[in-house]
C-alpha cells in the first residue's frame, strides 16, 4: 500500500512564500484594493477609478477590462477576483441610465464581503483637472471628517466613514515625517450628498514653532450621492473588528496608583522563620555557673530515668514575636515616587499583614 | 521643518476656534468635525467655504502632531504617533495556534519532551558514523544490508529483501494515514468511516464481519450468485422475520384455546416470592397474619379485594401499578377496617 493522496502543497518555494504571505497576521499589512471597471462604465467613472488608483498606490491595482457583473446583483466573481489578488478593499465603476456614473465601494472580511456601499457620482473634476503640483506616491493623507451624519451611529454614513478611512488611511505608521504630510482628503456630509475634495498643504510662518497651514485644492473633488448599502451586521462587524489576545497591552499586576498621583507597589513576602534570627550574645543573658549547674543535674536525672528518649536543647533565646498575625503572608506597599520625605518602615495596618512602607524616592 | 519664507506674508495665527471641540486621532491622521455646517456660507460659496472648513480641521491636526514628541532618524525629524484609536475592522480573522497531533497531545499530558537527536550515529557493523536519516541513509543502509541472513524457522523461498522494502512501505503508508487523519481533525473534516466499511488502523470483528458481508453483496445481482468466503457468519438480525404456520397438521385450535384460557381464568398472577420478601422486609408480615385471622372468612375473595383497592389508591397517588406487590398499598389496605381480609398465603 503506498501513498495514495497528498493534501494539496505548493508545488515550488515560491508559490509557498506566496501563501505564507496570505495568511492571517497578527500585526496585518496594508490592505491591498483593486479597482475593477464595470461592462459599462462612462468617462467619468473611469477617471475616478484611476484617481482612487493613483490614490492608494502602491497598494493598489486598475484592472481596466471590462468585467460583466453587478456587486449587488452577485458577489460570486468579485470575492474569487478579490481572493486571487489578496485584495480586501475593491472599487467597482459603473454606468447605466438607472443608476448613472454608479461607484461601488466595498471591504472584505476573511476573503467574504463584509460592508458595500454605493455612491453615486454627481460632479467629477480629476487630478489632472487641477493644475497643481501633486503627492508623494505611498504619503499618508490627512482626512478631516465634517457633518451631522458621520457622528450619527444610526446613520449609513457612520460606517461609509469608516470605509472611507479604511480606504484612504494608506499605511499604519509609528513615526512620521511633518514635511511628508501634504496631502489632506476632506469628506463633507451634508445635504444627502458627500463632498469629497482633495487639497496640498502648504506651510508658512506663524511666529511659533507650529507652521500656519494653507491649502491648494489639487482634486479629485467630487459630490457623491448615498445609493444602496449592504453592510455588515453589527456582530460580525464587532467580530471582524475584534483586537487579537496578543496585542492587548498585558495587565501589569501589583501597581496601583492613589489619588495623589504616587505609584504604590504591592510586595508579597513569605512568612518570616523567626527560629533563625540572630540574637544578640550579652553577657548578661549568659548562664551562670548555678544554673548550669542545675541544667546539667536535670540532663543527669532524665538520661538515668529514661535513656532512650532523646535529648531536648532548649534555646535560650526569647519566645516572643510569634504573634498571630506572623502566620499571614504579609504585603508591603512600597512607594516608589518622590513623596514627602519620611522614614523607612512607617507601619500600618499590621493587623491584616499588610505592611505600608513609605520609600522616599 | 520647511517653511515657505516670502517676505510679503505676515505670520498668521494658527488658533482655531471650534464651537465643539474637533475629535483628532494623530494615529491615522484623522478628523472628526462634529460642528454644524452654515449651509448658507456652502451655497453662495462652495469652494472656498470647504477649503476654509478644512484648513481649520487641518490646522488642529497639525497643531496636535507638534505637541507629539519628535525624534531624528537618519537626519530627518519625525513625529512618533501614537497608536490608532479609530477602530477599524481587520482584514483577516487573526491566526490560531496549529492544533496538537495526537502523539503532540499525548506527550504533553505525559510531559515527555522532545529530545535533540544527534544527525550522524556510529554504525558497528561498518564502523563509520552515518546519517540517521535523510541525505544518504539509504545508500549505508544498502551498504549495510547487502546480505540478509534467513532467520531459522522462516520460509526459505521468501525474498527478505522484498519482505523487508514491504515492511517499510508499509511504515510509510501507516505514517501518512496518521498524518491525514491529524490534519483532518484539526481541519474537523468528518472522515467517511460510516459502518466501518473504510480502513482504520484496527477493526473490531464485528466491523470486519460487516464489511465482509457488504463487499459480498456489491454485486449487480445483490450477491446471489456469489460464492460464500470461509466461514463468514451471518449477520446479526439479517435472518427471517416473518413466520407462517404450516397449512396442514398446525395446532391454530390449541393456540387460540390456550389463548381464551388465560383470559377465562381471571385469577390474577403473584409473584409470591417478591411479596414475601417484601413483606418481611418490612416487618409487618406476622402482625398483619394476626390481624387478618379476625375479619377473615374467604381467603381467596379477600385476597383479591384488598389487592384491587390497593391498586386503586396506588394509582391515585403515584405511578404504582402493581397493587399487592406494593408495600404503601398493603398499608393503606390495612389501616381501613373496610379493607377486607389480608392473610399471608401459603
Amino acid at each position: 500500500m503506498g501513498v495514495i493522496q497528498r493534501v494539496v502543497k505548493p508545488k515550488t518555494h515560491r508559490g509557498k512564500r506566496e501563501l505564507t504571505k496570505r495568511e492571517p497576521k497578527l500585526i496585518e499589512d496594508a490592505r491591498n484594493s483593486i479597482c475593477i471597471r464595470g461592462n459599462k462604465c462612462s468617462d467619468t467613472t473611469l477617471k475616478f477609478l484611476k484617481d482612487v488608483t493613483k490614490l492608494q498606490k502602491p497598494n493598489s491595482v486598475f484592472f481596466s477590462r471590462k468585467h460583466d457583473f453587478l456587486p449587488f446583483e452577485s458577489t460570486t466573481e468579485l470575492g474569487r477576483i478579490c481572493k486571487k489578488y489578496d485584495a480586501s478593499l475593491f472599487v467597482f465603476g459603473s454606468h447605466n441610465k438607472k443608476r448613472p456614473n454608479n461607484i461601488v465601494l466595498g471591504r472584505l472580511f476573511d476573503n467574504n464581503i463584509l460592508d458595500m456601499v454605493e455612491l453615486g457620482i454627481e460632479k467629477y473634476k480629476g487630478l489632472d483637472e487641477f493644475k497643481t503640483p501633486k503627492f508623494a506616491v505611498g504619503s499618508k493623507p490627512c482626512l478631516i471628517f465634517a457633518g451631522e451624519p458621520f457622528i450619527t451611529p444610526s446613520s449609513d454614513y457612520f460606517r461609509l466613514k469608516n470605509i472611507f478611512v479604511d480606504f484612504f488611511r494608506g499605511e499604519e505608521v509609528t513615526n512620521i515625517r511633518v514635511e511628508g504630510l501634504e496631502h489632506v482628503l476632506s469628506f463633507v456630509a451634508v445635504d444627502e450628498k458627500i463632498l469629497l475634495r482633495g487639497y496640498k498643504i502648504t506651510y508658512k510662518k506663524s511666529g511659533e514653532k507650529t507652521p500656519y497651514v494653507e491649502l491648494e485644492e489639487m482634486g479629485p473633488s467630487v459630490d457623491f450621492v448615498l445609493r444602496r448599502t449592504k453592510l455588515a451586521p453589527i456582530d460580525i462587524f464587532k467580530s471582524a473588528c475584534k483586537k487579537p489576545k496578543e496585542l492587548k497591552p498585558k495587565k501589569k499586576k501589583n501597581i496601583t496608583k492613589d489619588v495623589f498621583g504616587s505609584t504604590l507597589g504591592r510586595v508579597h513576602i513569605p512568612k518570616q522563620n523567626l527560629r533563625n534570627l540572630p540574637t544578640r550574645n550579652m553577657k548578661g543573658l549568659k548562664k551562670t555557673m548555678a544554673e548550669k549547674k542545675l541544667e546539667r543535674a536535670e540532663k543527669a536525672r532524665q538520661g538515668g530515668t529514661d535513656s532512650s528518649t532523646p535529648v531536648e536543647i532548649v534555646s535560650n533565646s526569647p519566645p516572643a514575636n510569634q504573634n498571630p498575625s506572623n502566620t499571614m503572608t504579609s504585603s508591603v506597599f512600597v512607594n516608589t515616587s518622590r513623596g514627602p520625605k519620611s522614614d523607612v518602615g512607617k507601619v500600618a495596618n499590621a493587623q491584616s499583614g499588610s505592611i505600608q512602607l513609605h520609600l522616599s524616592g | 521643518m520647511e517653511v515657505e519664507s516670502s517676505s510679503s506674508d505676515e505670520p498668521r495665527s494658527i488658533a482655531v476656534e471650534k464651537a465643539i471641540e474637533v475629535d483628532i486621532d494623530p494615529g491615522n491622521l484623522l478628523v472628526s468635525d462634529s460642528n454644524e455646517i452654515s449651509r448658507l456660507q456652502l451655497n453662495s460659496n462652495p469652494a472656498e467655504y470647504l477649503k476654509e472648513l478644512t484648513r481649520s480641521n487641518t490646522q488642529l491636526l497639525i497643531n496636535r502632531i507638534f505637541t507629539l514628541p519628535f525624534h531624528r532618524v537618519d537626519d530627518v525629524i519625525v513625529a512618533e504617533l501614537p497608536k490608532p484609536t479609530y477602530v477599524l475592522p481587520r482584514s483577516k480573522p487573526a491566526p490560531k495556534a496549529r492544533p496538537l497531533s495526537k502523539w503532540e497531545s499525548y506527550a504533553k499530558e505525559k510531559g515527555i519532551v522532545k529530545k535533540k537527536k544527534s544527525r550522524l550515529v556510529w554504525d558497528e557493523m561498518v564502523k563509520k558514523w552515518v546519517p540517521r536519516f535523510g541525505y544518504r541513509r539509504a545508500e549505508a543502509e544498502h551498504a549495510k544490508d547487502w546480505l540478509i541472513e534467513v532467520p531459522q524457522h522462516a520460509d526459505p523461498y521468501e525474498d527478505q529483501f522484498e519482505k523487508k522494502s514491504e515492511e517499510k512501505s508499509e511504515r510509510v503508508a501507516k505514517n501518512e494515514l496518521q498524518r491525514l487523519r491529524n490534519l483532518a481533525k484539526a481541519k474537523k473534516v468528518v472522515v467517511p468511516a460510516a459502518k466501518g466499511l473504510t480502513s482504520k488502523v484496527k477493526q473490531s470483528k464485528e466491523e470486519l464481519l460487516t464489511a465482509a458481508h457488504t463487499a459480498n453483496k456489491a454485486t449487480a445481482s445483490l450477491g446471489k450468485f456469489q460464492p460464500k468466503v470461509g466461514k463468514l457468519k451471518p449477520l446479526k438480525g439479517t435472518g427471517k422475520k416473518r413466520q407462517f404456520e404450516p397449512l396442514i397438521n398446525n395446532q391454530e385450535k390449541a393456540k387460540n384455546l390456550s389463548v381464551l384460557d388465560k383470559i377465562m381464568n381471571k385469577k390474577p398472577k403473584i409473584d409470591v416470592e417478591s411479596v414475601v420478601s417484601k413483606s418481611v422486609g418490612s416487618g409487618n408480615l406476622k402482625r398483619k397474619g394476626q390481624g387478618q385471622d379476625n375479619y377473615g372468612d374467604d381467603e381467596d375473595g379477600g385476597q383479591r379485594r384488598g389487592g384491587r383497592r390497593g391498586k386503586q389508591m396506588g394509582t391515585k397517588n403515584s405511578k404504582i401499578k402493581k397493587g399487592p406487590a406494593k408495600k404503601g398499598s398493603f398499608k393503606k389496605g390495612r389501616a381501613s377496617p373496610r379493607s377486607g381480609p389480608k392473610k399471608k398465603k401459603n
